[in-house]
């Protein structure tokens, strides 16, 4: 249970440090100025990539389209906005959220397509498994128990991670059968 | 409370940050006496006494010795330590689902060239080409049709967009719902309804866990992404109390104790809420009135902590680039004034009657998947109605785009900066005066053609939420509530724009407009719809209001929204009395009381109360001339949660209360641990062995399990004492005795049945314990 509290963590650790160092990109901050047509003047939009004091008309309309008495009434119609944002973190959000993505998807076929068919080559183990998953909820203590003494006279690690992914798979099961054939949460 | 002997050894981990080692999660969780069923309901009174038995122990130790004094110190921290970690896990996962809501819906009609992780108005932050005609478009930016085939305009082009456009959708739809059906089958839905039944005391075991938790956020990005008519506000508070109970099982103080749980689990709802609008308060207000059943002051200033957590941890990630928090943030301040009440009062209505109309259309609809062959089919139904939906939405330019975005352009008000065709109206050519001082202006021709496009959009809209909320997928509804009103408003505001001014010289306007001057905001409109809506549907008052104002930052709004929403909620309780949530509750048949039902019938505890007239007789145990045979097949026989206690089968005088889980464990236990405990031994709970002779085998004693104390009525006890007791206390069952004697009991169920047969519902629809 722990390592999941590292891993969030680390997670968190990450985003935090990427976005304080990525945010100073100077890409990543622009003035952009909406000016709506005056006179002649058609509509134009302004960007540039000041900072936020110098973030005026007058600063970043450039070229200015009108000559000096209709400056004033002309930047008074537009309107200057300060934007920032962070470009390392909407990349790495991005690849994030798409190989978590892919991962849960290879996982899917894998469980779905690939496991059975190995199942089916490999018979007698396949055997062995299905036991397991007949015990059924009978006697839930008494299999707890089983269960235990089973695993501690062969604790290695693949034995735990077969044991606890049956479980898993068996929860997921009565999930399933709860929500979608029986209808009996989650209507 | 004490556990049994003998049991407490097997206890898998131990205090605070034991020691467990990395391979502790793999192995399977030891059953332990205080741990309550799946599908069952928890006992508050006794999560209360125990909390209070180790904060005791805990007190008296922290005087022996410093290191105790600061293990105490930190178990009184624990507390804001896990509000803190649950406010920046739901920032973060909230941020992450943001970003990648915010492209992956672009990638249905285009990609970013120079980098594909960018959505549309990302991609053309940088560009300099952006004209103010067509300020959305630039070059590195193409739709598909112009990357496949080189042709940006034409009929052949606006084809293949629509055909990309609907593949995309169904292949995002499939996606979600395959994990969803493969991983975590308890990741669709809206979850709130199971949140709330959860926080009022019942036990779903992996509702809240990790999978889940994964699965929900994974799924939701793909969800919205499909064009869908849902929202992700309910499923981010699924996803916030996941990340609650998460977190709890780092402390024993939270993890070994449902009550305590169950407040954590309130202030994660409250960040889950506060993520979702960038409204803390609304979130803490929210939590309290719609989600929680029991909430502490002390949880009130907890969750407000958790919710200002998440908010600030979602502003610092920055997802929409301007440091606000929603995507729909709008800051006017035009005033409204007193005629424009009647306009409101009417988009209120409007929200209630909408709302009854979902409520008993979508039960409806929910009903008919339960019961017929149409819930066989989750994965067809939801790649049905998602090609439905891309099918209709795409030639409507409103309903083509998010649902955020157009809530988002129907509250911001038409300045002179506006380009879109809603804010097309005939301008004075001669104008010279600055931005905001516009008058009233007729609608050009743009304004009318959205204005018929809008209605298009809003019974879209009312049809398909319908179908859509419920689905095997993750699915909110809050931003399609909001969307039916705010366009509902944005027309209606429209409507009464130009009726004031064209009919400028009627009484009402003569005050009220003058020439020159703003008259009428129809973006204000368009978010008193949207509140009106949302009250209708799920019945929320002050939370609703508050959430309004902070999403809009606008406090003049206060009593347009309150009239609004006050409006709707009356005339939706005209129709009924639930909102969306305990209608599903009422569906699924939950063992939820709700504390707003008032019980005014005139019954007993006697007519209520089991066994009744024809059933068999009660099962109980007697103080010590049972035998362990007995016992076990009296737990084989029956499914009783649990058994009364007596002196003896004459004279039925009540001693407690055991349940059959302790029961169950303290026997199989006692039959492994102890010697000559065998079928024939007898069981007594008294302090002392019974007086037996020589040759009986070793009797069996478990005083310890007995609940001395169980709650009791007296007979003639009125229903609605009953009922108030079972609300206030939390209880599970009572029992009913007369002039001391044990004559039933009394359970949540049949509380719960009773209730559902004074107001002519089904009383068999109540399934769960």
């Amino acid at each position: 249970m722990k390592w999941v509290f590292f891993l969030e963590a680390l997670l968190l650790a990450c985003f935090v440090l990427l976005s304080q160092v990525t945010a100073k990109n100077s890409e990543d901050i622009r003035c952009k100025c909406i000016c709506p047509p005056y006179r002649e003047v058609e509509g134009q939009i302004y960007k540039q990539n000041v900072s936020l004091k110098d973030c005026n008309c007058l600063h970043v309309v450039d070229p200015m389209p009108v000559d000096g008495k209709d400056v004033e009434a002309y930047c008074l119609r537009c309107e200057c906005k300060y934007e920032e944002r962070s470009s390392g973190t909407i990349k790495f959000t991005i690849i994030m959220y798409l190989s978590i993505l892919g991962l849960l998807l290879l996982y899917m076929v894998y469980l779905t397509l690939l496991e059975p068919m190995l199942k089916r080559r490999l018979f007698g183990h396949s055997q062995l498994i299905q036991s397991d998953d007949d015990v059924g909820d009978q006697q839930p203590f008494a299999n707890a128990h089983n269960v235990l003494s089973r695993s501690h006279s062969r604790s290695n690690v693949l034995n735990k991670v077969e044991h606890a992914q049956q479980r898993w798979r068996r929860q997921v099961q009565e999930q399933r059968k709860s929500v979608f054939d029986r209808h009996v949460v989650l209507s | 409370m004490e556990v049994a002997e003998g049991v407490s050894a097997a206890t898998p981990t131990e205090e605070m940050n034991g020691a467990g080692n990395l391979m502790d999660f793999l192995d399977e969780p030891f059953p332990d006496v205080s741990t309550y069923e799946d599908f069952h309901t928890i006992d508050w009174l006794r999560e209360k006494s125990r909390d209070t038995d180790r904060h005791r122990k805990i007190t008296s130790k922290s005087k022996e010795s410093l290191w105790e004094l600061i293990k105490s110190l930190l178990d009184a921290w624990s507390g804001w330590v896990v509000m803190l970690l649950i406010g920046l896990l739901s920032g973060t996962l909230a941020g992450v689902i943001d970003l990648a809501v915010d492209w992956m819906t672009d990638l249905k009609e285009g990609v970013c060239l120079s980098a594909f992780w960018y959505s549309h108005e990302q991609c053309c932050w940088t560009s300099n080409e952006t004209t103010f005609d067509d300020r959305d478009k630039c070059p590195q930016w193409q739709k598909w049709a112009e990357l496949m085939t080189g042709h940006a305009e034409g009929a052949g082009a606006y084809v293949l967009n629509y055909f990309l456009y609907i593949l995309w959708a169904l292949l995002f739809s499939f996606l979600a719902v395959s994990l969803v059906r493969v991983f975590a089958p308890y990741a669709c839905g809206s979850g709130i309804p199971e949140i709330k039944t959860i926080l009022s005391g019942f036990i779903i075991r992996g509702y809240l866990g990790k999978w889940t938790l994964l699965i929900k956020t994974v799924t939701l990005v793909l969800a919205v992404s499909s064009g869908l008519s849902l929202g992700k506000e309910g499923p981010l508070v699924h996803v916030a109390c996941c990340c609650g109970n998460l977190f709890c099982s780092l402390f024993s103080k939270y993890s070994k104790n449902e009550g305590k749980r169950r407040e954590v689990l309130s202030a994660a709802a409250a960040a889950g809420v506060s993520v979702a609008f960038g409204a803390p308060i609304g979130g803490v207000l929210f939590s309290l009135e719609e989600v929680s059943y029991y909430f502490p002051l002390k949880t009130l200033w907890r969750s407000f902590f958790a919710a200002l957590v998440a908010a600030f941890t979602l502003r610092s990630i920055n997802p929409f680039g301007n440091s606000r928090l929603v995507l729909f943030y709008v800051e006017y301040h035009t005033p409204w004034y007193m005629a424009e009440l009647v306009p409101f009062i009417l988009l209120g209505v409007f929200g209630g009657l909408w709302g009854t109309l979902f409520i008993r259309a979508n039960i409806a609809w929910c009903r008919r998947r339960k019961t017929t062959q149409l819930g066989k089919y989750p994965v067809l139904e939801v790649i049905a109605v998602t090609g439905i939906t891309a099918l209709l939405a795409y030639p409507n330019p409103y309903t083509r785009r998010s649902t955020s975005e157009l809530i988002s352009e129907l509250f911001n008000d038409c300045g002179a900066l506006e380009s879109s065709q809603l804010c097309d109206y005939v301008n004075n050519p001669n104008m010279s005066r600055p931005v905001d001082d516009i008058p009233d202006r007729p609608a050009g021709p743009g304004v009318y053609n959205a204005l018929w496009q809008l209605t298009l959009a809003l019974i879209f809209k009312i049809v398909i939420t319908i179908f859509t909320f419920g689905m095997k997928i993750p699915s909110g509804l809050f931003i399609p509530s909001m969307a039916v009103g705010a366009i509902a408003g944005r027309i209606v505001g429209i409507a009464v724009e130009q009726m004031a001014y064209h009919h400028h010289d009627w009484i009402i306007f003569k005050n009220w407009c003058r020439p020159g001057a703003d008259c009428v905001t129809p973006g204000l409109y368009a978010m008193v719809g949207a509140a009106a809506c949302l009250g209708g549907v799920t019945r929320m008052t002050v939370s609703l209001v508050v959430i309004m104002f902070e999403l809009t930052g606008g406090l003049e709004y206060i009593v347009p929204l309150m009239a609004a929403a006050v409006t709707s909620k009356w005339v939706a309780d005209a129709f009924g009395k639930e909102g969306i949530y305990e209608s599903h509750i009422l569906l699924n048949g939950y063992p939820y009381l709700d504390v707003r039902d008032e019980f005014t019938h005139r019954t007993l505890a006697t007519d209520v109360m089991r066994p009744r007239r024809n059933d068999p007789p009660l099962a109980v145990l007697t103080q010590d001339s049972t035998t362990v045979e007995d016992v076990e097949t009296l737990i084989k026989d029956t499914d009783y949660n649990g058994f009364p206690v007596v002196v003896s089968r004459e004279s039925e005088r009540l001693i407690g209360f055991v349940q059959r889980r302790d029961l169950t464990l303290a026997i199989k236990n006692a039959r492994q641990k102890q010697d000559g405990v065998v079928s024939s031994s007898v069981v007594y709970f008294t302090e002392d062995a019974p007086q037996l002779p020589a040759s009986n085998p070793q009797p069996l004693k478990l005083r310890r399990i007995l609940n001395l104390s169980p709650f009791t009525v007296t007979d003639h006890t009125p229903m609605e004492t009953v009922v108030d007791i079972f609300r206030k206390l939390g209880l599970r069952q009572c029992l009913v005795t007369r002039s001391g004697r044990l004559l039933g009991i009394i359970t949540k169920k049949d509380v719960l049945r009773h209730m559902a047969q004074m107001m002519n519902q089904d009383p068999e629809s109540i399934m769960f314990n």
